[in-house]
């Protein structure tokens, strides 16, 4: 019996073992495209099958997949979830750099970490690498689009200019503050609400399993900001005590990384008043967390954050967004670490002896 | 309320020239626990051509910007110090000296003569190249008025520490200075990487945009330089060289790319100065090739 257990336990580590090695050769401090970014999905998911699924949710305006990684323990019953998008606009490269490190990380921490684990049984991670994927690979384009914010779809009849900023476009007091009419601003909201391709694929998505998310968590930069709804300044969140306060721990933990200050806010004190986010209409939804991170720098390099600042960046972010998820798991599964630590082990265990006695 | 919303989308949909408004709907009773320091924005007044002023939204409360005491954190203190950081650059900036905002210690900000706005502000600065900070006092006022006016700015900083540059200045003005040959773009590329060759010509992009940002300043714009697109070297006039730069500004409330044509001088002795400026028209009728109808 406990030859069988260890037999298996030694089956797990090794398996575990080698997704570690492939990983590793994929650079997270350098800037991908988006064929390499997709292509590091199927090969995440492939070295994880026991806890990762692509889920193709959506198709943007010129008719390309917006896929996800799920990321969990399959335990057969219905889960919490957390939720996280990464560039929504094009030329914020920094945030899809930070989803793909941060899928890396909660993988890895894993293989280690009992309260991931812990996590990961309660949890579900939906993660979206890349949102705005048009917009993302108009940006990779050359030179001239590099700046380029909004999706690609084209503007209303009579207008020239295309794309809808995507975090205008959300049903959430749309239209009504921080937006343009103009269909060439970089902040025009759309025809109407949720009229973009991949606003409408989140808003599914996310609407149709909306009392399972706990956390909304959407990545942008620049400004080193955590911004907490609402963007409206009429309206305050029920729970704005709260996310300041755990905003605040998270900014603090952020802090203790690199010594970068990150201001905690709503938009219209900290930043500007604005409607149709994508972080307004999740907490609208009744979504408990929803953040958006401002991710490095300041201004000094803007969009154009250099190289060797994504590895620090990522760090940072990650341990920001880490105190999040955790308050929402802990405040959802009050059970202690050590409770749960055992159940988990007991779990692990006969995986094992599955394995072993599969063998 | 449907009226409204119709009245205030016509307005937006004539108003030329103007990428924002700041709009509000009938304001509710606000939580104003949430927000102890800073009070509601005011509703802008847009002009339409050949009509009067038409006061898009009025305010239950009181129709003011933020005044006093302000939070540091919060945009109206913060955006008044990015115009310091634009001042002092303009003043004490070079191909080795570019100045940050660092953080805003404290701010006021009253109402003044013609609508104007003045800010009392204290931050700390911090130097790009030497990362030293410094804590600066300053005054930054807007002019009011309906003509958009550059806001003046007082500012006097602990030492503005000279750590010494000349050396390197002077040597950089020698090297260009009898052949005028720069020529480089995309500073910084899609990366984030400029040559280290070409940071001082980076810098001193920075510190002309400094110019146009700060004669583009209001309470309701927050610029950064984007990047350098490119920048050519002219012939030295009077000791100093003289560059033409193509410059993308990014402005974080609209959001939009700027972009601006510049003539620069410099030498160790003279500074920076901007000679001539043009704002280029965006052209969003590239994207679609020329051709095609």
């Amino acid at each position: 019996m406990i030859n069988s257990v260890g037999l298996g336990f030694v089956v797990l580590l090794s398996a575990m073992g080698a997704a570690t090695i492939e990983r590793a050769e994929y650079d997270y401090y350098r800037y991908h495209p988006m064929p390499e970014i997709f292509k590091w999905m199927l090969q995440i998911a492939e070295d994880h099958s026991d806890l990762v699924t692509i889920v193709n949710y959506g198709l943007s305006y010129e008719m390309r997949t917006i896929s996800l990684l799920k990321i969990g323990l399959n335990t057969g019953e219905k889960k919490k979830a957390i939720w996280m998008d990464c560039g929504i606009h094009a030329r914020e490269w920094i945030a899809p750099a930070f989803c793909q490190y941060f899928v890396k990380q909660i993988l890895q921490s894993y293989q280690t970490d009992p309260k991931m684990q812990e996590m990961m049984k309660n949890m579900d991670f939906y993660v979206t690498p890349v949102l705005n994927v048009d917009g993302y690979i108009y940006s990779w384009k050359d030179n001239t689009t590099r700046l380029w914010r909004k999706n690609r779809s084209p503007g209303p009849s009579g207008c020239d200019c295309y794309g809808t900023d995507l975090n205008r476009n959300f049903d959430a007091n749309w239209g009504t503050v921080g937006v343009s009419f103009n269909c060439c601003s970089n902040i025009y909201c759309g025809s109407k609400p949720v009229s973009e391709p991949e606003a409408q694929a989140v808003a599914d998505f996310v609407g149709r399993r909306k009392d399972d998310f706990l956390c909304f968590l959407t990545i942008h930069s620049y400004g080193q900001l955590l911004l907490v709804p609402y963007g409206h300044p009429n309206f305050t969140a029920s729970n704005y005590d709260e996310l300041m306060k755990v905003g605040l721990a998270a900014a603090d933990a952020i802090k203790k990384v690199h010594g970068k200050n990150y201001t905690v806010g709503t938009s219209p004190d900290i930043l500007y008043p604005n409607s149709g986010s994508s972080r307004d209409w999740a907490r609208m939804q009744g979504i408990p967390f929803t953040y958006t991170f401002e991710l490095r720098d300041d201004g000094t390099f803007g969009f154009k954050l250099p190289e060797n600042q994504i590895q620090p960046t990522c760090e940072e972010a990650y341990q920001g967004a880490l105190h999040i998820i955790t308050h929402a798991h802990d405040k959802t599964f009050s059970s202690a670490v050590a409770t749960a630590a055992a159940t988990l082990w007991t779990m692990l265990v006969a995986v094992g002896v599955t394995c072993a006695t599969q063998m | 309320m449907g009226l409204r919303i119709v009245v205030f989308l016509a307005v937006l949909v004539v108003v030329t020239g103007s990428p924002t408004v700041t709009i509000r709907p009938e304001a509710a009773s606000e939580d104003t626990s949430a927000h102890p320091n800073s009070l509601p924005e005011t509703a802008e007044e847009t002009e339409t051509p050949g009509q009067q002023k038409v006061s898009i939204v009025e305010e239950l409360e009181e129709d003011v910007m933020a005044t006093g005491k302000l939070n540091p954190n919060h945009y109206p203190a913060q955006r008044a110090a990015k115009v310091v950081q634009h001042y002092l650059n303009t003043r004490y900036g070079s191909p080795y000296r570019v100045f940050f905002l660092h953080r805003v210690h404290s701010g006021n900000a009253e109402d003044v003569a013609d609508s104007g706005r003045k800010y009392q502000l204290e931050i700390s600065v911090q130097d790009l190249i030497s990362t030293n900070t410094e804590k600066c006092s300053a005054e930054v006022l807007f002019p009011g008025g309906e003509q958009q006016r550059s806001p003046h700015v007082q500012a006097s900083c602990e030492e503005l520490r000279k750590i010494d540059t000349k050396a390197q200045e002077e040597a950089l003005y020698q090297q260009y200075k009898t052949n005028p040959s720069l020529l480089a773009a995309h500073l910084p590329d899609s990366y984030g990487h400029i040559n280290p060759e070409m940071k001082p010509f980076w810098h001193l992009g920075a510190v002309a945009s400094s110019f146009i940002m700060l004669n583009e300043s209001t309470e309701n714009t927050l610029f950064n330089m984007a990047q350098v697109a490119n920048v050519t070297q002219l012939a030295t006039e009077n000791d100093q060289l003289r560059f033409d730069y193509h410059i993308l500004l990014h402005e974080m409330v609209s959001q939009d790319i700027i972009h601006w044509k510049l003539q620069v001088s410099w030498s160790p002795s003279g500074g920076v100065k901007v000679l001539q400026m043009e704002q280029l028209p965006h052209c969003h009728h590239c994207e679609k090739p020329p051709n095609t109808n």
